[in-house]
């Protein structure tokens, strides 16, 4: 199994690292201080592929606290608010898409 | 019903211990993800997008009303308060913490309900018809077979750890509701000329990238011989078997590539270096798990009791009952379909309130049991016809009485994008913008038999390969789009279907798939051709003309 | 690497030796599969013990006719998930009676040990310290086996069946 930074690491704008809590699989958000956060405001944008390799480098490395890190695209607001940056990530941040409760 | 005996019941709770184990190794670093991965997903745990998935197995679809519940106990327990029923019979849960799986592992394992097994690359459930042992034309419960084969397959040392995940069904009907022939090992019972049992084995069904319909390898192997000759599979594979590239790993790749008849000799040839097997199963052993089953203790009943009679006034209890509700091998009894597809609902899911009230009815009208077929549809096995309309109102109440098993509102869809890390594109608000397009249950009982099935990545988990309506969900420059197919069968006569077309775009999915309705209902012979018969007999073309004219 | 022999971690008194590179004139020594099939009489004619690593992409037939003379057969995990040796294993020890010892090597991990010991393995070239030292734990693990493999341990249904009559014949 290749690791992600085994791969080729090509960033197509500003991105972040995100991953899965290991203890119970919450979605986290690689910060600027070397931790992680459950929300997305808190993660740290990279805009260079180094940057988003080191950043995934450090992250993986933290095989307790984190499974399966991986690079995302984010959209910056112009207030510099962070968004997702395709459907996947706003499905991980915002929750699944349905309504779950069904019409009587 | 198979009871689980003292042994059966230790080697779960054996399980359990070990998973806790390598739970709190993985917790503590002594093991890395990487270590750990193949040991959780042994024990039915996925990563997917928001939390750890946990898949708990429903061996051969069949559940007792104490086990039911301990299912709803786990969900609200430990999860958002529901489960989905999936396309092998088993039940997910979404939201579980990997902390807190030893204890629903332990709390299942009480009521003899385990995970083993329900992922990883080995042999999973063995799933089988959801209407065994009640079936009218049924040779035999299948079932004896698929425990035979769940426990020569449960923790076997060779077969853990295969090049991929292998997958039986068994069927002992001649209409298979079990659709083997998209198994990599499919079992139709049947018996031979001198009545004995046996199974014509078949080998190498699959979906996914490169979807096969399975093939013969063996018309005959008799009921002794059956967990012999499937060693004599699974060794060839595990030796064989690519290990290079997961694409190419299935036993349907390697069936393909020695071709059909090289494959039965090598098998063949491993099954005859066996000789005599401690794997031959002598008729007392057979005998000591068919014992094990019980079955209920049916009553001498009418075949039209009063209360049915006066009931048939009721137009939607009609409705209901031609829809849901089948015929049993006793007089006076019928088998109930649950459907698990509510409009405007995501097909599939039962909250925990639901799983309750249905334990309940389980209890009072069908001997505390109950079935998970692979429609993702529950069934209650053993009704009294005489008990019908009071289950039909209390069935209401909580939903589960919608009139449209087998229709076309009756969706099979995988969880698609909103759970599963693996999926390109969403596919439950697809089934569920079409339940509500074709809400009209009288719309759809005309429009008869039509099985949509839907995918949201090539892995094929919603089975869209073999839906009469298939629709796969793909990615172009980051929307979300859809192939759609058409022609595609599971059963006895499994086809895949043919794609219609270039891809279409989430919002045009649902109004192409009522173009093809129209184009079927417009080009129908007769009103009872099925839609998946016109399309055998027309081809491709006249729907492709249908929907691709405004497009 | 420990390795562990009978539940205990034990001193490996076998060579790995190189292709190419001169064997001992005497002691324990483990040769590639390669090495061996090259001239095998010479090697087994040789004083101290041989052993033979075979891959786990080669069906054993080769080695069977040598098999009463080696000390050891150690065979490869190059990866955990890769479960190839345990047919090897399993065909070495029941269909060719191999009874020398049968050795696991590579990726083995705490894991696993049951499933090897079920196969016919009996010595473990472990990759972590710590899993060595729960090997007699870990083995103790499944007291209940459903399927019959040559490790003798009554299955299942056998100990059903047994139980059955023993009830019928105290009736």
């Amino acid at each position: 199994m290749t690791s992600p930074l085994e791969q080729k690491i090509r960033i197509t704008g500003p991105s972040m690292v995100t991953a899965n809590r290991t203890f119970d699989g919450a979605v986290i958000y690689r910060t600027a201080s070397k931790g992680w956060s459950t929300s997305l405001s808190d993660a740290a944008v990279v805009r260079t592929a180094e940057q988003a390799r080191s950043l995934l480098a450090e992250s993986v490395a933290d095989d307790l606290g984190a499974v399966g890190a991986y690079i995302a695209p984010v959209e910056i607001r112009d207030g510099g608010e962070i968004n997702p940056g395709n459907l996947r990530e706003y499905i991980r941040s915002r929750g699944i898409t349905i309504d779950l409760s069904v019409p009587a | 019903m198979y009871a689980y005996d003292e042994l059966d019941r230790t080697l779960i709770n054996e399980r359990v211990e070990e998973f806790r184990d390598q739970v709190r190794r993985r917790l503590s670093g002594e093991l890395t993800e990487d270590e750990f991965k193949m040991l959780r997903l042994q024990n039915g745990v996925y990563l997917q997008l928001h939390a750890y998935m946990f898949r708990i197995a429903i061996p051969y679809g069949t559940l007792s009303s104490k086990q039911l519940r301990r299912l709803a106990h786990v969900a609200r327990r430990y999860d958002r308060g529901y489960g989905h029923f999936t396309t092998r019979q088993n039940i997910q849960f979404n939201w579980i913490k990997l902390a807190e799986l030893p204890d629903a592992l332990a709390d299942l394992a009480e009521v003899g309900i385990h995970s083993m097994q329900t992922s990883g690359n080995n042999t999973r459930n063995v799933t089988s018809d959801q209407w065994a042992g009640v079936a009218p034309g049924e040779i035999e419960d299948p079932r004896i077979w698929s425990e035979l084969l769940r426990q020569f397959t449960t923790l076997h040392p060779e077969f853990s750890f295969l090049p991929r995940k292998f997958k039986f069904a068994i069927t002992a009907c001649a209409h298979d509701r079990a659709a083997i022939k998209i198994h990599d090992i499919g079992l139709r019972l049947h018996k031979n000329a001198q009545g004995e049992t046996g199974f014509e084995v078949l080998v190498g069904g699959g979906l996914g990238r490169t979807p096969f319909i399975a093939k013969t390898i063996k018309p005959f192997v008799h009921g002794r011989d059956l967990l012999s000759y499937v060693e004599a599979i699974l060794r060839v594979y595990n030796q064989y078997g690519r290990r290079d590239n997961i694409y190419k790993a299935r036993i349907k790749i390697l069936v393909h590539e020695l071709g059909i008849e090289k494959f039965a000799s090598e098998v063949e040839g491993e099954w005859r270096a066996m000789g005599d097997s401690a794997l031959t199963l002598d008729d007392t052993v057979i005998e000591e798990i068919r014992s094990r089953f019980s079955y209920p203790r049916y009553e001498k009943l009418p075949h039209m009791p009063e209360e049915l009679r006066l009931a048939a006034r009721d137009p939607l209890f009609e409705r209901w009952r031609r829809n849901s509700v089948s015929t049993h091998k006793m007089q006076g009894y019928a088998i109930v379909t649950l459907s698990l597809k509510p409009v405007g609902g995501p097909p599939g899911d039962a909250s925990a309130d639901q799983m309750d009230a249905i334990a309940e009815l389980a209890d009072k009208y069908s001997f505390g049991e109950i079935r998970v077929g692979h429609e993702q549809n529950l069934a209650l096995p053993h009704v009294a016809k005489r008990d019908l309309p009071a289950l039909w109102k209390a069935l209401d109440k909580i939903g589960l009485a919608t009139p449209n098993v087998n229709l076309v509102s009756d969706i099979i869809a995988c969880p698609g994008l909103d759970y599963c890390s693996l999926a390109n594109a969403r596919s439950i608000p697809i089934a569920q913008e079409l339940t509500r397009r074709f809400a009209n249950h009288d719309t759809a009982g005309l429009i008869g038999r039509l099985h949509i099935n839907i995918s949201g990545c090539i892995n094929a988990c919603g089975h869209h390969h073999v839906g009469h309506i298939g629709i796969l969900g793909v990615e172009k420059n980051g929307e979300e789009f859809y192939q759609i197919t058409i022609g595609g069968r599971a059963d006895e006569n499994a086809e895949l279907g043919a794609l219609i077309g270039p891809a279409v775009p989430y919002r045009e999915v649902a109004d192409v798939v009522e173009d093809i309705v129209e184009a079927y209902l417009a080009l129908r012979e007769r009103p009872d051709e099925l839609f998946v018969d016109t399309v055998k007999r027309l081809g491709v073309e006249p729907f492709r003309e249908r929907v691709y004219a405004t497009r | 690497m420990p390795l562990v022999k009978n539940a205990r971690i034990v001193t490996d008194i076998f060579v790995q030796v190189p292709d190419g590179a001169e064997l001992p004139d005497d002691g324990a020594v483990l040769v590639s599969a390669t090495r061996f099939l090259e001239d095998p009489e010479t090697l087994l004619a040789r004083p101290g013990r041989l052993g033979v690593v075979w891959p786990n992409n080669r069906v054993v037939d080769d080695l069977v006719p040598f098999l009463d003379r080696l000390a050891v057969v150690a065979l490869a995990f190059p990866t955990f998930r890769d479960g190839r040796a345990y047919s090897q294993a399993r065909l070495l020890r029941e269909r060719h009676g191999y009874d020398g010892e049968l050795r696991a090597t590579g990726q083995v991990l705490r894991d696993q040990f049951v499933f090897m010991l079920r196969a016919g393995f009996d010595a473990f070239e472990t990759k972590k310290q710590s899993d060595a030292e729960a090997f007699a734990v870990t083995a103790k693990r499944y007291s209940v086996f459903y399927q019959p493999t040559g490790d003798g341990r009554v299955t299942a249904l056998n100990r059903r069946m047994q139980q059955r009559h023993s009830e019928s014949a105290g009736q």
